[in-house]
């Protein structure tokens, strides 16, 4: 179930994703959003400082980051697309490509996996009919995901809903949570 | 503890006090549970004499270090003529470590307040706190008291009233563990890949933006506050054990234990005593085996290190361990310790920034080798292997996260190697041979 090391670090399989089958890309930096960055461009000392956030709110408008936000990013920041790049694939919160609607992240470090987090991934894997990590369920709904330590181990097992943290969850409770979903 | 159960009575909640307590979070609430008159004392100090207090307290850093506070701020020399910034960080990842959470989502004001008087103290005129993008509630939280904390003049041009300028701003990070390294986080702020960087320079001379900068844990900026109403003397002498380890430590419980969460304890408390009274002990039917106290990254205790330690940054020393970030991750007998070293491993391997050679592959191998031990396919010679790797990944690179996941491995086959030899020899893990053995 966990993905082979290939030199040094993980590279998951995002084979499924048909990123053709997607709209035409309209820029995110207009009215508000524009405004909003705007607002964080002052905060700092440097434009480039402001490129994590405005990353976030690319993510936030369109669900995952493409390569022609990453451009209206460079331009809008004075940095060079590929430096943008460079920067998106180091953090492994933005999505390189879409996700389902629901994007579910289930903590299996060490101090959940000895409380049965190994368990909670098979249920939500079975339940929302993904089948395996990091795959898009047919009707485009789930992607499931293993995450590295979400800092809430004393409320093993975490689990975060695209932006919501559920704490506490067991097998049991995967398909109730699943339900409210719906 | 405070959330989700009541605190415990040998507790002594300085920190923790709101935690369960939903109005603390506003600004209301929390200045009627007295806060921000610290910050208001403060301002009213000398930034010189505010950290004469820190440094007389004896606080130290509370994010793994333990570096003394009062010495780190008093780098930060006034009047070089650049802008000083201080980073709160808030990038808690350590497996096992989750108390900034708490202080942020119950107490966001605390940290507010603690980024202020840090940043009047040393100069500086922006804090930036640096939350990991996880950490969705407290984000959530620490947003809504900045703001609360601008609208009524507590942050900005004028800092209550003082004619100061001190301004907060809350920096979500995107999910990368090396963040937590204090230039990794410098790096990633500033809108790079969050690679550490080679010091010297040490960021009190050229941190964030080129200029000099201070990076404190959570706990510690909040600790601040406390330290300042009520002195040094008062935090000193919170001390059980050994003098250079003085007032109260977040710790966060979690694995296989009754309850866990996060208990708030005078330094140089009994181990023992924290882990069978206040955490409840182990489950029913079930004996702890080992215990990692300070977050992945510090070496694993066998019970009779762990009965035998006082907790403070020198008993954990003194006891085969260290203090770390205070994330005591707790191993009862149903547990592989093979299994439980792997995936530390395997988590090192997914987080190492691909800087430096000998974390870079030696996260990998080892992971690989641990991982082939855990299934029964693993040699004798592995475990040399394993050993000769973890020489080569400790203190040859630019930061320590390749020291520490050659930590619990080292240590594992020190304390454990039975389990490791067994599980070579072609014997399948069982908790209860574990048990008896």
């Amino acid at each position: 179930m966990t993905p082979d090391l290939v030199g040094g670090l993980e590279s998951p399989d995002y084979a499924s994703h048909d990123r053709s089958a997607h709209e035409p890309y309209t820029p995110v930096f207009t009215g508000e959003a524009k405004r909003e960055l705007d607002t964080l461009l002052t905060r700092y000392p440097t434009k480039m400082a402001a490129l994590l956030p405005a990353l976030w709110i690319v993510q936030r408008e369109r669900g995952w980051v493409p390569e022609e936000g990453m451009l209206e990013v460079a331009t809008l920041l004075d940095l060079t697309p590929a430096y943008v790049k460079g920067v998106v694939t180091f953090y492994t919160m933005y999505h390189q490509h879409p996700v389902g609607k629901y994007f579910i992240q289930v903590c299996t470090t060490s101090p959940c996996g000895i409380c049965g987090a190994e368990d909670v991934v098979k249920a939500f894997l079975r339940h929302t009919n993904t089948g395996e990590l990091g795959i898009t369920s047919p009707d485009g709904r789930f992607t499931v995901i293993e995450v590295e330590c979400l800092g809430a181990c004393g409320f093993a097992t975490p689990v975060m809903v695209n932006e919501e943290f559920i704490e506490s969850v067991t097998p049991e409770k995967v398909p109730d949570l699943l339900a409210k979903l719906a | 503890m405070g959330y989700p159960n009541h605190p415990h009575q040998r507790e002594t909640p300085v920190l923790s006090k709101y935690f369960g307590d939903a109005e603390a979070r506003t600004l209301d609430g929390w200045k009627k549970r007295g806060g921000y008159k610290a910050l208001e004392k403060a301002l009213g100090m000398s930034p010189a004499d505010i950290v004469n207090v820190v440094k007389e307290s004896g606080l130290r850093g509370r994010g793994g270090a333990g570096f003394p506070t009062g010495m780190k701020w008093s780098f930060m020399k006034p009047g070089d003529g650049k802008p000083h910034y201080l980073c709160c960080n808030a990038d808690e990842s350590e497996p096992g470590t989750f108390k900034d959470r708490e202080l942020m989502r119950w107490t966001p004001h605390a940290l507010v307040e603690g980024c202020a008087i840090g940043a009047y103290a040393i100069g500086a005129e922006t804090a930036y706190v640096y939350i990991r993008g996880e950490f969705t509630e407290p984000l959530y939280w620490m947003e809504q008291a900045v703001k609360e904390a601008y609208a009524a003049g507590i942050l900005g041009k004028n800092a209550m009233g003082s004619g100061k300028r001190i301004d907060v701003h809350v920096h979500k990070g995107a999910g990368a563990y090396i963040c937590g390294e204090e230039t990794a986080l410098m790096n990633s702020l500033e809108g790079r890949r969050g690679n550490p960087r080679i010091k010297p320079p040490f960021p009190a001379v050229s941190g964030v933006f080129g200029s000099p900068t201070t990076i404190n844990n959570v706990e510690t900026l909040i600790a601040a506050a406390p330290i300042l109403m009520n002195g040094a003397d008062w935090y000193k002498k919170m001390c059980l054990s050994n003098p250079k380890s003085t007032g109260t430590k977040l710790f966060s419980v979690c694995g296989n234990v009754q309850r866990p969460g996060t208990y708030e304890v005078v330094l140089g408390f009994p181990f023992k005593e924290f882990l069978y009274d206040l955490c409840g002990g182990p489950n029913h039917g079930r004996k702890f085996k080992a215990v990692i106290p300070g977050g992945a990254s510090v070496p694993i205790q066998t019970m009779e290190e762990a009965e035998a330690t006082l907790m403070d940054y020198e008993g954990f020393v003194a006891q085969g361990s260290m203090l770390g970030s205070g994330g005591v991750i707790v191993i009862d007998d149903a547990q592989s310790m093979v299994s439980v070293i792997a995936r530390i491993a395997r988590f090192f391997a997914h987080e190492s920034c691909a800087q430096c050679t000998q974390c870079r592959e030696g996260t990998a191998w080892t992971t690989k080798i641990m991982e082939r031990i855990r299934d029964g396919q693993g040699t004798m010679e592995d475990m040399d292997t394993l050993l000769d790797i973890a020489d080569q990944m400790t203190g040859k690179t630019i930061c320590v996260l390749s020291d520490s996941c050659a930590v619990p491995v080292v240590s594992g086959i020190k304390k454990f190697r039975g389990e490791f030899e067994a599980l070579i020899q072609g014997r399948r893990f069982h908790p209860v041979i574990a048990a008896v053995a």
